[in-house]
Order: structure tokens, then sequence, then C-alpha cells
């Protein structure tokens, strides 16, 4: 059988991968491509405690962050889509109205 | 005590004149305010008059009344109560009396000022205070009313603030209190530590069973010499006395109340009243009756030049109040208590009646410029004349028999007492008769009173139509005339010393029996002769100088060159108080309270603080860039900090 | 070196690639693609762990929903190769760090309790009795039970999450009433 800790590393190597992803990219959609990869290293992490332990919950988890996942990036790129009709520009140093 | 004689009510009642014409006297009329005042004054007067009545019979003597619990800190208690003895009787009779009659007076006297109602609401206040000191059972509420009083007497003397010197007195005239108040008050610490109380009844009690200290200084002498800075600095005595001649820049009916017949005497009423300490203390009482004399005769000299009517009385005052202390000195407070009477009558007399002159010839304060006024204004000329003839001490009038006494009781203790005071009323005699002299008779020297009535001063004044000097109105003239008949008939309680008997409850054991002074009597109206002959010497040589030969004292002045202008200006006293307390004070707070703690410390503090702030907020300001790169590297930074946390409290565990 | 674990290393190798290529790639597109196959791969994963539910719902949901939603964004927005910028200096030099530092630990933590771990044996223990014996754990008819029992609450709720995301989608992506402003360069 695999280790629990093979999984685990896996999925903290996808997370970690995610977390790069989001700091290093300057494409919009690209960076929320990363947090949906952050979510998947999560998901892992719980089927695998799931099936280590052998508590169905953590699968039930895995079901609602997928939804909520989803629902996230609907919204997210709706977002995304009138950002860029404002600003005309998908590059993510460049909304910094916010800026003091 | 289960007879109350509801003694509350004399202090409370001009509290309340003084109350309500302070919130609506702006809005009132003149006679609503006048009423008021009067009235409340009056009515205390008149229970000080049914509580006198009802003295005799009052089982206890000391009578105290007990009104509202105060203050109970461990073995200290001090309650707003009253004691009512032979003493406070006097005082208060004094002070109500002589009070009302100046309230009247005043009504007329500051008819025309616009300040009318703050003018009566303030005097209202003094008398609650000064009623509140001569009433009070302890020491505590007694320095209230101290303190309440130096407070009166400053808003009244910066009665017109808008000029700069009576502001400025005002303010001097309340500091150099304080300064004899700090020792006032330094005593009356003394007393709680060593007595554990500050009630009249129960320090005496304590105090009572000491020996008198005369090996040397000890506690009690301490107390009492600190007793002493305190009501040098309220009646004015060296080295405190500097404040009383400023304070003529308020109106005259005030310096004629707080300045001559009661304020100034709550030092002599204080010194009365613990003459149990002072009477154990025998060094302390020297030094009262050396400071007393000094004064006494330091005060006269300086009053020998002055040209302003009311500064000549201001030094007369202090001269007098001199006399009191000398008396109190020696042992005599009894004596001293009956000058004080007398004097609250005929001093209250001279600054009416100066009011009055000054009334009449519009403003003008220069004796210089007065002159043959008796015939425009004979009825303050004979009740001002009927006041000098007292403060002179010629017999039968009421100054001859009190300062006769002092004259007669300080011989008794020390020959170099007597000699001085003897001087002093010398030159006493001398500068009022000079005063009258120049004030009424000879030729009239002042410009003509123009259509509006104003010299110099600012009070108002009635416009009449002429500009010639005019008597005063009837308001005025009575309390003169009242006074004046009190100044001739109230030193005749002294008379074969009833006034020392009557007082002699509160005083006890402390006076020469009776045998000592009988066995004398011929020695004392040896001395009554010498004294009189003295007084009419003066009187005399201030005829010669001032009536029949003019052009005398230009001469005299000016052979005396630099002697005389020094005592012109007033030894220099004021000077040298400036240049070695007053500057180095104001420099010292300038450079290091100012500048030093307040703009560096707390202002720079303050102001650092906000520049820290902003400095802070600039620095981290930079954190919000609108960057969501850079909001992302911070929350990873954050989780890592976080995480790295987390593990190490479970690892450490 | 048993099946299971040539196929675990198979499939997350195949998800690492997809996860570095995401990040190398420069056009969205490919790293959506990468981002697909990574899904795809953790499929795999799931399945070997004995959770069929999961693994379906991860293809058709996320693989064939999600990614696809994102590929029509990107398609829509007409997104090019992303330009160098100018990034933001925190970013790199306390952002990565921090990963790093975090993995670091995350690591550190999980190979010291590595080896220890223990299947535990037993009944799955939270199976409702009404499931068949012998289905597989993590099938529909094991899932569905819970889900709809103990689980109805979040259920229902994240019914209405999906219900206000599609208005809110809808509301935040329509064409706005009047010509958009030009973004001001600074």
């Amino acid at each position: 059988m695999v280790p629990l800790s093979y999984y685990l590393v896996l999925s903290g190597i996808l997370f970690a991968c995610g977390v790069a992803g989001f700091l290093i990219k300057r494409n919009i959609i690209t960076i929320f491509m990363s947090i949906e990869l952050m979510l998947n290293g999560v998901n892992l992490s719980f089927v695998a405690f799931a099936a280590h332990w052998h508590a169905l919950a953590g699968q039930v988890f895995v079901f609602f962050v997928m939804v909520v996942a989803a629902a996230e990036a609907a919204v997210g790129l709706a977002i995304i889509i009138a950002v860029y009709r404002t600003r005309e520009t998908l590059n993510v140093d460049q909304v910094n109205l916010l800026k003091l | 005590m289960n007879e109350s004689l509801n003694l509350w009510l004399i202090p409370v009642l001009p509290l309340a004149g003084a109350a309500i014409n302070g919130f609506f006297g702006k809005k009132s009329s003149r006679t609503a305010v006048s009423v008021i005042a009067l009235t409340f004054c009056g009515a205390a007067f008149a229970w000080a008059l049914w509580v006198a009545s009802q003295f005799s019979s009052l089982s206890q003597i000391p009578h105290q009344e007990y009104l509202a619990h105060w203050i109970r800190a461990g073995s200290l208690a001090a309650d707003f109560a009253f004691y009512l003895d032979q003493l406070s009787l006097v005082m208060l009779l004094v002070v109500t009396g002589v009070g009302f009659l100046i309230h009247i007076y005043s009504v007329g006297y500051m008819w025309d000022d616009p300040g009318y109602y703050r003018f009566f609401s303030y005097l209202n206040l003094f008398m609650f205070f000064m009623l509140t000191l001569v009433l009070a059972n302890n020491y505590l509420l007694m320095f209230i009313g101290w303190e309440g009083v130096g407070l009166a007497s400053y808003l009244l003397i910066g009665f017109w603030f808008t000029k700069d010197s009576a502001a400025s007195a005002g303010k001097k005239a309340f500091i150099v209190n304080r300064v004899g108040d700090f020792g006032f008050l330094i005593g009356l610490f003394l007393l709680i530590q060593h007595f554990g109380t500050l009630n009249f009844a129960q320090v005496f009690d304590k105090i009572r069973p000491i020996a008198p200290e005369t090996a040397g200084a000890g506690l009690l002498t301490a107390i009492g010499i600190l007793l002493m800075v305190g009501a040098c600095g309220k009646s004015a005595q060296i080295p405190l006395y500097v404040w009383l001649p400023d304070a003529m820049e308020g109106p005259t009916p005030v310096s004629a109340l707080i300045h001559a017949a009661t304020m100034v005497t709550a030092g002599v009423y204080m010194v009365a009243r613990s003459h149990v300490i002072f009477e154990r203390a025998p060094i302390a009482l020297t030094v009262v009756a050396i400071i007393g004399t000094l004064t006494a005769l330091f005060a006269a000299t300086i009053g020998i030049t002055q040209a302003d009517i009311k500064k000549v009385l201001a030094y007369s005052t202090v001269s007098q109040l001199g006399y009191m202390f000398m008396a109190c000195g020696v042992g005599a407070f009894s004596a001293g208590i009956f000058h004080l009477m007398t004097h609250a009558f005929f001093k209250g007399l001279l600054f009416l009646a100066a009011g009055s002159v000054i009334h009449a010839v519009g403003g003008e304060q220069d004796m210089r410029k007065m002159g043959g006024l008796r015939t425009y204004i004979p009825w303050t000329f004979m009740t001002m004349g009927i006041a000098t003839l007292a403060i002179a001490g010629i017999p039968p009038l009421a100054g001859f028999w009190s300062k006769d006494e002092i004259l007669w009781k300080a011989y008794q203790a020390n020959w170099i007492y007597w000699l001085i005071g003897l001087i002093t009323a010398f030159i006493t005699s001398f500068y009022m008769f000079r005063l009258l002299f120049m004030t009424f008779f000879g030729d009239y020297r002042g410009q003509e009173v123009d259509a509006h009535g104003h010299a110099h001063a600012t009070h108002g004044h009635d416009d009449h139509g002429h500009g010639e000097p005019h008597e005063s109105p009837a308001v005025m003239l009575v309390p003169l005339m009242i006074l004046a008949v009190l100044s001739f008939v109230g030193g005749w309680v002294g008379y074969g010393d009833h006034f020392g008997h009557f007082l002699a409850p509160v005083f006890g054991s402390g006076q020469a029996t009776e045998a000592a002074n009988q066995a004398s009597s011929y020695t004392e109206y040896l001395l009554m002769g010498v004294s009189v002959l003295v007084a009419v010497l003066g009187a005399f040589l201030a005829w010669l100088l001032y009536v029949s030969k003019p052009f005398l004292p230009r001469m005299i002045a000016e052979a005396l060159g630099g002697f005389y202008q020094a005592v012109l200006n007033k030894y220099y006293v004021d000077e040298l108080y400036a240049k070695v307390f007053v500057k180095p004070l104001v420099d010292g707070s300038t450079s290091i309270l100012w500048q030093g703690v307040d703009r560096k410390v707390i202002d720079d503090s303050i102001n650092d603080a906000a520049d820290g702030a902003q400095h802070v907020s600039d620095n981290v300001r930079h954190m919000q860039s609108g960057n969501l790169r850079s909001y992302a590297g911070w929350i990873a930074a954050g989780a890592a900090v976080v995480i790295a946390y987390m593990i190490w409290l479970g690892v450490g565990r | 070196m048993s099946v299971h674990l040539v196929l675990f290393l198979a499939f997350a190798a195949i998800a690492l690639a997809g996860a570095i290529n995401l990040l190398a790639q420069t056009h969205p597109i490919n790293s959506a693609l990468s981002l697909i196959t990574v899904m795809a791969a953790l499929a795999g994963e799931y399945l070997l762990l004995g959770a069929e539910f999961v693994a379906a719902v991860q293809v058709i949901v996320y693989a064939g929903a999600v990614m696809v939603l994102f590929v029509f964004v990107i398609m829509l927005l007409n997104a090019g190769v992303e330009e160098r910028t100018r990034g933001s200096r925190v970013a790199i030099f306390l952002g990565v760090p921090g990963t790093l530092l975090g993995s670091v630990l995350v690591a550190w933590i999980l190979l010291r309790h590595s080896g220890t771990e223990q299947v535990a044996a037993g009944a799955w223990t939270d199976t409702l009795a009404q499931a068949p014996a012998q289905a597989v754990p993590g099938s529909p008819q094991t899932i569905g039970p819970l889900l709809f029992h103990e689980f109805l609450l979040p259920f229902e709720i994240t019914s209405i999450l999906i219900l206000i995301a599609i208005m809110g989608a809808v509301v935040l992506a329509s064409k706005p009433p009047s010509a958009p402003v030009p973004p001001k360069e600074d």
C-alpha cells in the first residue's frame, strides 16, 4: 500500500505550485487557475486522509469543496470580465487604482 | 447645646444676596439690585443684633452650633460649625454693622457705574466669607473664610479690570496674600500633626497644659510664627504690606470695607483667637510685637509724603494695624481688639468721607489739587474732622481710648514699644491733620469740574451742570454721620476697662491684673497726658506747614533731598521686591517652566508622538500598493509565520 | 513494488508535470490545458484511494465544467501571451521565501511522522446501515445517504450558494448600459 505521507507530499507540492503561480504569474486568469490548483491539492489530501482513517466525511467534504470552487470560479471569472471591460487589460500589475 | 441661634443664617444671608445679584442682577434694575443687596446684608446685621441680645442668656459660652458634617479623616474632624464667644460677637457686630453702613453708602457712590450689580454681588460675597471667618469653630473653616475674603478682595480691587493698574493691583493683592497663606497653612499642618485636630475648643484644650516655651524656640513658637506670617499677609504688616497701597485702585467703598474695617483685621482676629498658642510661645509673641511696632512707624513715615488722599489713608491703615499687632504682641489682646473696633469706625469713616470728597471734586484724588473744600462740602468736612480727631487720639473720641490702652500696655511691657508708639502717634496726628488741612482749608486748587464730572478717575459720576465741588447725596451722607457718632462714642466702652472685662472670659489670665493697673494709675494718667500732648503737637505742626506757611513743605523736602525722595517712593520696597523676587521668578518661569517644560517636554512630546505616527504610517502605507501580487506575497509570508508558530507550539509540547 | 505504488507514481508524475507546466507556460490557454491534465491525474489518484464518486465528480464538474468555463473566458477575452511588466518586489522577495519556508516546515512535520502511520483496520466509521455491505466505500451508494442525512444542511446551502453565484456572474458579466471608461495609464 502506498503510505499516507506520499499522498500528502504530492498534495503539498501541488499546493506549493499553486502558491508560486499565484505569486509569479501576471495574467489574472492564470492566477485564478493557480488557485484552482491549490484547491485540488487540498482535495487530494482530504481524500487521502479519508482513506487512511476510514472516514467518509472527507470525501463528502471534497464534494463540497468542488461545489464551492465552481461557484467561486463562476463569480471570479465574471469579475474578471467586468474588470477587463473597464481596464482593457488582463495584467494584474496594471489594475492598481487602489494604490495609495 | 439645645438652644440654637441659627448662627448659620448670618453668613448665608449675604451669600444668598450675592447669588441672586450675581445671576439675575444683570437684567434687573438698579433699584432691585440695591434692594436685594441691602436687604440681605441688613438681615444679617439684624440677626447679629438679635444674637447679641440673646448672648447673655446663653447657657454655655463659648456657644457652638453645628451645621453640617464636612471632613472626617482619621482623627481630624472639621465641620461646618460655628463658635460664638465674646470675641466673635464683637467681630460679628463690627463686620455686619460697618458692612451694612458701607452697603448703603455704595448705593450712592456706585450708582452710575455700569457694573453696579456685579459690585453688590461681590460685596455680599465678601460679607459671606468674612462672617464665615469670624464665626468658624475650626481653623479650616476659618481658612476658607480667609481665602474667600482674599478672593473677594481681588475681585473688588480689580473691579475696573479694564484698567491695567487695577488688574495688576488685584493680582498683587492676591499673590502677596498667598505668600502669607502659605505660612498659615504650614502652621495648620503642624497643628494637625501634633494635636490631631483643628477645632478651636479641642486644640486649645490640648495646648493649655503645655508649659510656656521660655527656654527657647519650640513647636508652639514655630506655629505661632507661621500663623503670624499668615497674619502679615492678610493684615498688611512688614514684609507683606505692599499690596495694600496698590489696593486703593478699587472703588472707595471697597477700601473702606475691606481694607480698613474688616478684611485686614482678620489677621488681628486670628492672632487674638490663637492667643492660647501665643501666650505659651514668648518668642513668637515678641516677633509679633516687633513686627507690629516697626510697621506702625514705617508706614506712618511714608504716609507723611503721599499726595494721593487714598494712599495716605492706606498707609495709615497699615500703621494702625501695626498698633493692633503691637498690642497683641505684648499680651494685651483685648486692647488690640478694642482698637480694631474703634479703627473700623474712624477709618471706615475716613475712607467713606474721602470717597465723598473724591465724588465732590469729580474724581480727583490728588490732594494738591484740592483745598478749601469745607465751604463746598460742609457735612463731609465735619464728619471727616471728627474721624481725624478720633484717629489722632484726641479725647473723648474713640481713638484716644483704644490707642491709649495700647500705649499703656506697651509701656508696661517695654518702654521702647511705648516710645515708638508715641512717635508714631505724633506722626499719625501730623499726617492726618495734613490731609484735613490740604483738602479742606486754603484755596481750591483744582481745575473746574467739567460738565461730565470726570477729572481722571474712571468711576461713575453723576452729571451736574455746574462745575463746582458739590456735596454728596443723602444716601452717602447718612452712613458718614452714623459712623461719626460711633467714632465719637465708640470708645466709651473702654472706660474703666469695661471692654477688657467683657473680653476677659476669652483672654483669661494673660492680661495684666487689676491690682497692677490700679497701683500705677498715676503713671497711666501721666502717659495719657503725654500722648494727648503729642497728638496736639502733631496737629499744630500740620497747621503750621499747610495752613499758615504753605511754602514750608517744599523747602523742607528740598532740604532733605535724597532722604525725602526715598520716603516719597516708599523706601523703594516695591522695586526691591520686583528685583529680588518677582523678576527671578518670572524669568525662571519663562525659561524653565514655559520654554523648558511646557514647550519642550509637554508640547514636543505630543508633537513628536504625532510626527511619529505620521512617519510610521508614511512607511506603512507602501504596503497598500494596489498590486495584487504584493498582497499575495504578504499573505504567503504571513501564512508561513503562522505555520511556523503552530508547529513550534506543537513541537514544544 | 505493488501495482498501487506504480500507478500512484505515474499519476503523480503526470500531475506534477502539469503543475509545473502551468507555471512555465506564458499563454493562459496552455496553462489551462495543463490544469486539465492535473485534474485528470488527480481523478486517477482518487480512484486509487477508493473514492469513485469523488473521482467522477472531479472529472465531470471540475475538469468538465469549471475548466471549460476558464477556457471560454480565455477565448472571450482574447487573452494573449502575458507581457512582462514590472512585478512586485514584495511578491518575489517575501512571498517566495515564505512559500518555501511553509513548504519546508510542512514537509518536515510530515517526515517526522512518516513511517508511523497505520491504516486503520475495521469498518468505515460513518457508513450507514442501509448501505449494501458489498459496496465499495466511496461509491455513490455510501456517499449518497451520508450526503442526504448528516450533510443535508450543507448540501442545501451549497445549492443556494450556486444559485447566488449564477445570479452574481450574470449580473457582473452583463454588458454595462453605457460605454466603458477607458483606463487611465499611469
